[in-house]
């Protein structure tokens, strides 16, 4: 037998469990180790990163599903902390009348995601100096992610994260978004305010403060949308979301003109199908 | 700086990373994982780093994949070289095994047969990973629970490889130890048979018995077995650095730290009846 087909053998034994794969490769003790040590290692892997949706499905249900799992998608990445990339989209065809599981599934792996993303320094408050407001836009630590909710399952997640006793599951207001990023080292996250999505959104996409403020008029008036994007943007300078602010002429602190009453919003990526996308 | 791995050390693991983070663990050098850090930031590279500035390090690999019959992946080596650039260890190892195959990657280091053609597989991933990373390689001996028909034996194969490509051992006497009674051979044969100037390091660590095999578990302290084989080793290959894995079960940094001057004694003693 050529190597290859030794391997690929070998490879389908730990897939299938078939014994004739393990007769093949001579069967025995020897075969019944490697098998239990491929699924001992995927278990574990999935029940270290989604350990609240663990928590919350119970072992016996977390475990089959992990079972399930490795049945229909035998690994392929070369480091294990990625074995779960697809397990959120599984759950959730596991518990279709359940949306929280699917989210609180995403929470766990977003937090794991952020945790070793990318490194960026927060752009400080006072470190803010604009030349020109209208084409400024706002560049968002590359951690963020954004990640579309319509459960209370951020509520759940903390619960268990903290060993306190969840509430019960509920639907919430369409459009609502959880926000995850990392401040220094640490994974920090929050429900979005109302138009912090589309704000987010629109910045990822490079449009300037100016274009934001327009967009936001449209429902809430000039006035009150130049506010809320500066409110917005006040926010996330204080909670080290944002690592920049690009626009056609950057000057130095104090040199502003006409600076609103404080600003707009990071870039951050809008999520994509169930699960986060890095921001911009 | 790239340091050069000398005396006695452990693999870092996360109940201790403030002793090493600190620099207050009595340990010669560090060891990773390396996949566990070719990560884009974040913490673990942060604690790594701050590590690395107190201890040489050795990265040690699980994923390379050294006996793929179609290849190496080049994403992996890129991010490992990577990792290297930035962390400039002293030592990079992997095992001779493989892990994936085809898409498929099955997180376990999986035997090989020990015949010419493995053995030219293997050599030619040897030199694709050591041309990538621009350094030479250790192969570690893998503990296993299958024996395929070869041509040759497991020592006879490493012996080759070295011979071939330049490249050393990371010998794991706890592996010669847990292959030797799963596979029905004597360690005394495989030491003799080993290149030992190729030993760039050694791993001790234990294992379990389970119903009809050993196991390698690195959850158990070093048992008597394995420190008479580490004995046997030290007295034909000289003072080399040596540690201990311990991945499970793991105990408070000065019950390893003790283990480790097991190791220190049994070394000395091995270069005083050397130098005599």
């Amino acid at each position: 037998m050529s190597l290859l087909a030794l391997q690929r053998g070998f490879r389908d034994w730990l897939v299938t469990a078939d014994e004739g794969a393990a007769a093949a490769l001579g069967g025995g003790p020897g075969t019944l180790v490697y098998q239990n040590n491929y699924r001992t290692a995927l278990v574990s892997s999935l029940a270290e990163t989604f350990q609240r949706l663990a928590l919350w499905l119970g072992d016996e249900a977390f475990e089959s599903a992990a079972a399930r799992y490795i049945d229909a998608r035998p690994p392929s990445s070369w480091t294990l902390d990625a074995y779960g990339e697809d397990f959120t989209d599984f759950v959730a065809t596991l518990w279709p009348d359940d949306p929280e599981v699917a989210e609180i599934a995403l929470i766990d792996w977003t937090v794991e995601q952020v945790f070793v993303g990318p490194d960026a320094a927060a752009l400080a408050p006072e470190a803010l100096a604009v030349a020109d407001w209208e084409t400024a836009v706002i560049r968002a630590v590359p951690s963020l992610l954004v990640l579309p909710i319509a459960t209370n399952a951020d509520t759940i997640w903390r619960a268990l994260a903290t060993g306190e006793t969840p509430v019960l599951p509920e639907r919430t207001a369409r459009g609502g978004a959880f926000l995850v990023w990392r401040q220094g080292l640490e994974p920090v996250f929050r429900r979005a305010e109302e138009h912090e999505r589309d704000v987010l959104a629109w910045s990822a996409a490079g449009q300037g403060f100016a274009t934001i403020c327009e967009r936001l008029a449209t429902s809430l008036g000039e006035e009150a949308a130049v506010t809320a994007a500066g409110t917005l943007l006040g926010r996330w300078l204080s909670e080290g979301m944002v690592a920049a602010v690009d626009c056609a002429r950057l000057v130095g602190k104090g040199s502003n003109r006409s600076s609103p009453p404080l600003h707009p919003a990071p870039a951050a990526s809008e999520a994509r199908r169930n699960r986060g996308t890095r921001g911009a | 700086m790239t340091d050069r791995l000398t005396g006695f050390g452990l693999g870092m693991r996360r109940p201790h990373y403030r002793a090493y983070i600190d620099g207050t663990a009595p340990v010669d050098f560090i060891e990773v994982i390396s996949e566990n850090f070719m990560i884009p930031g974040g913490k673990p590279l942060d604690t790594l780093m701050k590590a690395r500035a107190n201890y040489p390090l050795a990265l040690h690999g699980v994923s390379l994949s050294i006996g793929s019959a179609d290849g190496l992946r080049e994403d992996y080596l890129t991010e490992l070289r990577r990792l290297v650039d930035r962390m400039e260890p002293a030592v990079v190892s992997d095992h001779l095994c493989w892990t994936r195959i085809d898409g498929f990657n099955s997180h376990d280091l999986l035997p090989l047969p020990y015949t010419e053609e493995a053995l030219d597989v293997v050599c030619r991933n040897i030199d694709r990973a050591q041309e990538a990373l621009g350094r030479r390689m250790l192969f570690e001996n893998p503990s296993s629970y299958i024996a395929f028909p070869g041509a040759m034996t497991e020592w006879e194969f490493l012996a080759e490889m070295t011979r071939r490509t330049g490249c050393g051992l990371l010998l794991d006497v706890n592996n010669i130890h847990v292959s030797a009674v799963n596979h029905g051979f004597a360690a005394a044969d495989y030491l003799t048979g080993i290149p030992m100037a190729a030993v760039g390091q050694i791993h001790l660590a234990g294992h379990v018995r389970g119903e009809h095999l050993l196991i390698d578990t690195h959850d158990q302290p070093v048992p008597d077995e394995v420190w008479a084989l580490y004995r046997a080793a030290t007295a034909l290959a000289g003072a080399v650095p040596t540690m201990i894995e311990r991945d499970d079960n793991i105990p408070e940094l000065e019950e390893l730290c003790a283990e480790l001057d097991v190791a220190r004694a049994i070394s000395a003693d091995a270069a005083e009846r050397i130098a005599a």
